[in-house]
């Protein structure tokens, strides 16, 4: 690969680090961004058969190219500012949204060795990128100049910065027991113990043991995601579409992005820290990326799932979730996963 | 110029205009959101020292956390800018001083050699497998664990303060306790009334 690339890398001699970073991003991006259209047709048809309807099936065969109808629907669709919005925060904010849900892809490890960048507090540095998200949706809701859209973002404000909280208790238990940052390296320590000599490793992957953790990243996971049943920062009952109401063409199509592309990436986090990332479950079976992208495939099936069975959350009991079930309980377990460490009977030696 | 040079002078600059537009810009919001455009420069220069534990705590706590906090806040209330501009002369001394006193600090550090610094000379440089993150945990945790931990006593003290302050009782709101209505039957909400049909 390198010798077969050197010709290319003399041509743009000096600056072919920054190239060659630049085309595994696109390499990255572009499916990416093939795979949130095709969520959203997924994520129609899912909900369609669950609520006994076909879904669509009109564009292309068996309804195939509706994501690409919808695109290019929404690029053609003008642009309208607000006359009495703030313009440069109204166009910053879905710039805003977009940038995280994009640049925390940076340190997702897809297979042994593919990883953009392979950097030793990656689980740090995604928590920090995916902190900021809340900020596009803020400030498209402040800049809107508009009531629905300003009540909006004071719920996705609280909403985001209640659940990152119990969302980082999680994330310290898996770092408490892999003793790394690395994601590459969480992966990795999830690939031995007992269970992995006996050919069934899927028992030694990190959700067993951190069960109840597993289950609050995961929810935490999904109101960060601002996705139902948590989803009263758009609740179109009772703020029409929040922080999206004055948008349309391109700059609501940022929002959907982001939303969707947050939504793989809380997924992904999700079988790379709990599910043993690219990880065969059993022993005969290779590892590959295959498997990281089956089990992503079924965490966004829980997703669907969840949207179309579970009412949506009064917003109290959204907080009273968050900061009086899911903290504490974290808190608790931070606490027991350290003891059983350091008792005889831990398993992570 | 080198390139870590060259990113070192573009965050920087980024960084100084910024801090001067926070204190300059005429609207709050905009002063808030040009604070945390300042603290991801400064997240931006801490990783060229090789503190990128440091840096990417400072993004995901005051970035993350407490300035979604304050634009919150200062979304919410209905600032009035002469009335905050009226006690401006006021407050000039106490601000003054304050800027004086930090510039003299400023000053006897970048110009340490003036003032004695050299005993404490800079650290050689990090190896390329260096963990930041390894080492800050074993400091913390070892050597300086007791003032560590008296560190987090005094954010407890703090916080108990906070929520005792904001803490208060209001009465004639209809409260409903979330519990009670979990925890509602058919029994305690309907009742069934035998009675006999009218008839004409």
């Amino acid at each position: 690969m390198q010798a077969m690339l050197q010709p290319v890398a003399d041509l743009f001699g000096p600056s072919w680090p920054a190239v060659w970073t630049l085309i595994k991003i696109v390499a990255i991006v572009a499916p990416l961004m093939v795979t949130v259209a095709y969520l959203t047709l997924a994520e129609r048809k899912v909900i369609g058969y669950m609520q006994v309807r076909i879904g669509p099936n009109r564009v292309g065969p068996k309804g195939l190219l509706q994501p690409i109808a919808d695109g290019v629907k929404l690029l053609l669709k003008e642009i309208i500012v607000p006359s009495g919005s703030n313009k440069g925060l109204f166009i910053l904010g879905p710039i805003l949204a977009i940038a995280p849900a994009l640049a925390a892809w940076s340190v997702v490890p897809f297979s042994e060795g593919l990883v953009l960048a392979n950097v030793n507090a990656g689980l740090l540095l995604l928590l920090a990128i995916t902190s900021m998200e809340v900020y596009g949706v803020i400030i498209a809701g402040w800049a809107s100049n508009s009531k629905y859209p300003f009540l909006g973002s004071m719920r996705a404000a609280a909403q985001m910065v209640s659940y990152e909280v119990s969302m980082g208790f999680a994330l310290i238990c898996v770092l408490l027991i892999s003793a790394s940052l690395n994601l590459t390296d969480i992966v990795h320590s999830q690939g031995q113990g007992r269970f992995h000599e006996m050919g069934l490793s899927f028992l030694s992957w990190n959700w067993l043991p951190l069960l109840p953790m597993f289950v609050v990243y995961l929810i935490s996971g999904i109101a960060e995601t601002n996705r139902a049943p948590f989803d009263v920062v758009e609740g179109e009952a009772e703020v029409v579409a929040g922080h999206m109401v004055e948008y349309s063409g391109m700059t609501f199509a940022l929002f959907f992005l982001a939303e969707y592309a947050n939504m793989i990436l809380v997924s992904i986090l999700t079988s790379v820290l709990f599910l043993g990332g690219w990880l065969s479950p059993f022993g005969f079976l290779p590892d590959g990326f295959h498997w990281l992208a089956l089990k992503t495939a079924l965490i966004l099936f829980v997703f669907l799932w969840a949207r179309a069975t579970f009412p949506r959350f009064r917003y109290d009991q959204i907080m009273r979730l968050g900061w009086k079930v899911f903290i504490p309980v974290t808190l608790i377990w931070v606490f027991v996963v350290a003891v059983w460490m350091m008792s005889p009977l831990s398993i992570w030696k | 110029m080198d390139f870590k040079t060259f990113v070192f002078y573009f965050l920087a600059v980024i960084m100084v205009v910024a801090a001067l537009r926070v204190i300059t810009v005429r609207n709050p919001v905009h002063a808030a959101l040009f604070l945390v455009l300042t603290f991801f420069n400064a997240g931006g220069i801490w990783l060229l020292l090789q503190a990128e534990f440091l840096a990417i705590t400072l993004v995901m706590v005051y970035v993350g956390a407490v300035m979604v906090l304050f634009l919150f806040v200062v979304m919410m209330l209905d600032i009035n800018l002469d009335r905050i501009r009226e006690g401006f002369w006021s407050y000039l001394p106490v601000g003054a001083l304050v800027g004086v006193l930090m510039l003299i600090e400023m000053v006897m550090v970048l110009g340490g050699r003036y003032f004695g610094l050299d005993a404490m000379p800079a650290p050689p440089a990090a190896q390329a497998g260096f963990s930041n993150t390894r080492e800050l945990g074993r400091v913390l945790y070892t050597d300086y664990v007791y003032p560590f931990e008296l560190a987090s006593l005094v954010l407890l003290v703090a916080m108990v303060a906070a929520v005792a302050l904001t803490l208060r009782k209001r009465r004639g709101v209809k409260y409903i306790d979330p519990a009670e209505q979990v925890a509602v039957r058919r029994e305690g909400r309907v009742e069934l009334v035998k009675m006999a049909a009218e008839k004409e």
